[in-house]
């Protein structure tokens, strides 16, 4: 009988660890999934910008610099391996090409050009969905985080090396070094 | 968070379904009993549930496809208006759909706006090209949000079901009012005799049946209506979330408000799926509308002082409407963290110009009715009718020889063929007919041959006439294939 219950218990734990394991692995898999989101968008973002330099430099026979640091940030940001990284790198290239953005106010042909035009509305949009994709990642990873953190998950966490996930931190980055950059010439 | 909030309008879905089933059950009964005598209680319940299948199930299959073709809503590819796509897109992301919601276009210059489906799964959202060329990026953000709201919230489920059952109940009493009143005297016969019987709540059952028919559509009108007119509090209260961007949707209503345009696609079966309720002023609003009134919508949004999150939304309502009334379940406002307001897009600064604006609404006809586009490397957007057969054109600002995007010109021509577009047919009509005739320097008679004209150098202006007298000029840059003669419209092929 002692033997019977003792095997019903140990049934049981094992069923609770195996519950906690599989949770744990689908908050991971959410938190990839986002990151695949905001991976995807970071692409996109990567192919534009060769178009936009080369469509701008027509025009912007005086903004060498501005333009190739867009390209070198470019370069830098597809170098990028882990979250962090690319937090930093991501960073750049927005303060690059925010930098762009208002250095194009000088250049009315260039603004008029249909090609840049829509070549600027996919760089928004891109930036837009970083964002919005960016909102569902931070509370993928809050969740996972909090999960391996807390008792009992902590302990199956712990036994099957569940590590904690970095937060992509592009827009307050961006905002701690904000005041670095000048605008003027 | 949005958790919350959906399965809170789920559950009061569900409740507003129950109600309205119990009461169409309920007159089903009465009617049955009353008309049918003793026992026909039964019959009026099973008459009445296969009224409210039938009308469920033509719509539920019919339904959104039916929608969009009674608005003439035409499907649109991402190349008509990327950035509309775009922004379709960034709201799903934010809002986390499942799919991409299909989008459509509506060629009318009132600006509005719907989103229709039964499931996020398989949506679609259907704009007007005023509504496209009326608002800037950030408020047609605010637009497409506050759709998307309705999308992520099942407003268009609700809404759907609601109206089904609304209109069973409502036909129901009609068919049963109706029968009592041209029947009158053999009805009244037929309660004698059933008195005679010893029966004595025959006329009370009648009476019953009469009040619940007269006050049961009513009743089932006004609970549908206010609930709606909720969902689209909560609409922009998640449109807002969402965009973090009051100013947007405030400032798309305020456009859509002092249109003067009169909506023609809307009726009053779809009029309650816009964003903007297409058939009212804009001042009237009261328990038998289904929005609320637009001026009290912007205010609120104008008078959002805490953020962009639910708790600001709902105290800049309590302080419009002047009472605390609940938009949204108090256990999602409590969590509801405090949301930022986002900058203005940079490009809201930078109006158009009013001719900018014309050209841009006429390219988005043309694109509607078939017309492909190419960007040409010096900027300038070709426009390419559906019936272009030249394997290249010249720019006609740098003279630059562009391929012509044959897959695309095709594929464009046949969706809007398919949608029934009228200009692109008729343009494809027209030019199968004029014959080709013989011009001025040399080739082949008749008068079915091409019209030829051989360049004599490629630097200079040359001109030549056109088999109808018309003079037409080359420039030196000029390097298509063919010309058209704006006289007689007659093609002449340049070698």
């Amino acid at each position: 009988m002692a033997a019977l219950i003792f095997l019903g218990v140990v049934v049981l734990a094992v069923m609770f660890f195996v519950g906690i394991y599989n949770s744990l692995v689908g908050l991971r898999n959410r938190v990839k999934n986002a990151w695949s989101q905001i991976d995807v968008q970071l692409k996109r973002r990567h192919d534009l910008i060769p178009n936009l330099v080369e469509t701008a430099k027509g025009y912007m026979t005086h903004e060498r610099e501005t333009l190739s640091a867009i390209t070198e940030a470019r370069s830098r940001a597809m170098g990028a391996g882990s979250v962090a990284e690319k937090g930093v790198a991501e960073t750049q290239l927005t303060q690059a090409l925010s930098k762009f953005m208002v250095v194009v106010e000088n250049y009315p042909d260039l603004k008029a050009n249909q090609n840049f035009l829509s070549l600027q509305e996919e760089l928004t949009s891109t930036e837009n969905k970083i964002a919005f994709a960016r909102q569902s990642y931070t509370d993928a990873v809050n969740f996972y985080n909090n999960k391996i953190e807390m008792f009992p998950s902590n302990v199956v966490a712990g036994m099957f090396n569940f590590r904690p996930e970095t937060f992509f931190e592009i827009e307050d980055a961006a905002q701690r070094e904000a005041p670095k950059v000048s605008f003027t010439r | 968070m949005f958790w919350e909030l959906i399965a809170a309008n789920r559950r009061k879905s569900f409740m507003l379904f129950v109600g309205m089933a119990a009461l169409l059950v309920t007159l089903g009964y009465f009617i049955g009993e009353a008309t049918m005598g003793e026992g026909g209680g039964t019959i009026g319940i099973v008459v009445a549930t296969a009224v409210w299948v039938i009308m469920s199930a033509a719509s539920v299959f019919g339904g959104p496809d039916l929608v969009l073709r009674m608005s003439r809503a035409k499907p649109v590819t991402a190349d008509v208006h990327p950035q509309l796509f775009n922004i379709v897109e960034e709201m799903k992301i934010a809002a986390g759909l499942p799919a991409m919601p299909k989008v459509y276009i509506i060629d009318e210059k009132a600006p509005n706006a719907f989103a229709t489906g039964l499931r996020p799964e398989d949506s679609s959202i259907a704009v007007t090209a005023g509504l496209l060329t009326k608002l800037n990026r950030d408020e047609l953000q605010g637009v497409i949000a506050h759709e998307t709201s309705h999308i992520m919230n099942r407003d268009v489920q609700f809404l759907t079901l609601a109206s089904i059952m609304l209109g069973s109940i409502a036909l129901i009493s009609q068919v049963f009012l109706r029968g009592m009143w041209y029947s009158g005297g053999s009805s009244k016969r037929w309660r004698s005799s059933k008195k005679s019987e010893g029966g004595g709540g025959g006329g009370a059952l009648i009476v019953v049946a009469i009040v619940l028919a007269i006050l049961g559509p009513i009743f089932a009108r006004i609970l549908y209506f206010s609930i709606s007119r909720q969902r689209e509090y909560l609409a922009d209260a998640c449109a807002v979330r969402l965009t973090r961007y009051p100013a947007g949707l405030a400032g798309a209503l305020e456009k859509i408000s002092q249109s003067p345009l009169h909506l023609e696609a809307a009726n009053q079966v779809t009029a309650p799926m816009y964003t903007v309720a297409p058939l009212q002023g804009a001042k009237a609003a009261s328990w038998g509308s289904t929005h609320p009134p637009i001026q009290e919508r912007i205010a609120i949004l104008r008078g959002m002082s805490e953020g962009a999150g639910f708790l600001s939304y709902q105290h800049a309502l309590a302080k419009v409407r002047g009472k605390p009334s609940m938009i949204m379940p108090a256990s999602a406002l409590k969590k509801d963290e405090r949301v930022a307001v986002r900058e203005a897009h940079p490009d809201v600064a930078r109006e158009q110009s009013e001719k900018d604006k014309a050209r841009d609404v006429m390219d988005l006809m043309r694109a509607v009715n078939g017309f492909a586009f190419l960007l040409c490397a010096c900027g300038l957007k070709i426009k390419l009718p559906p019936e272009i057969e030249d394997a290249s054109i010249a720019c006609p600002r740098c003279g630059r020889e562009n391929e012509v995007p044959r897959a695309q010109v095709t594929e464009f021509a046949e969706v809007a063929a398919a949608v029934g577009a009228i200009v692109g047919s008729q343009a494809k009509a027209d030019a199968g007919g004029p014959p080709f005739a013989q011009p001025a320097p040399g080739g082949s008679s008749g008068p079915d041959a091409p019209l030829e004209y051989r360049r004599r150098a490629h630097k200079e202006w040359e001109s030549f006439s056109c088999a109808c007298g018309h003079l037409l000029q080359l420039s030196p840059v000029f390097s298509a294939s063919q010309m058209k003669c704006p006289n007689c419209t007659r093609i002449t092929r340049i070698v």
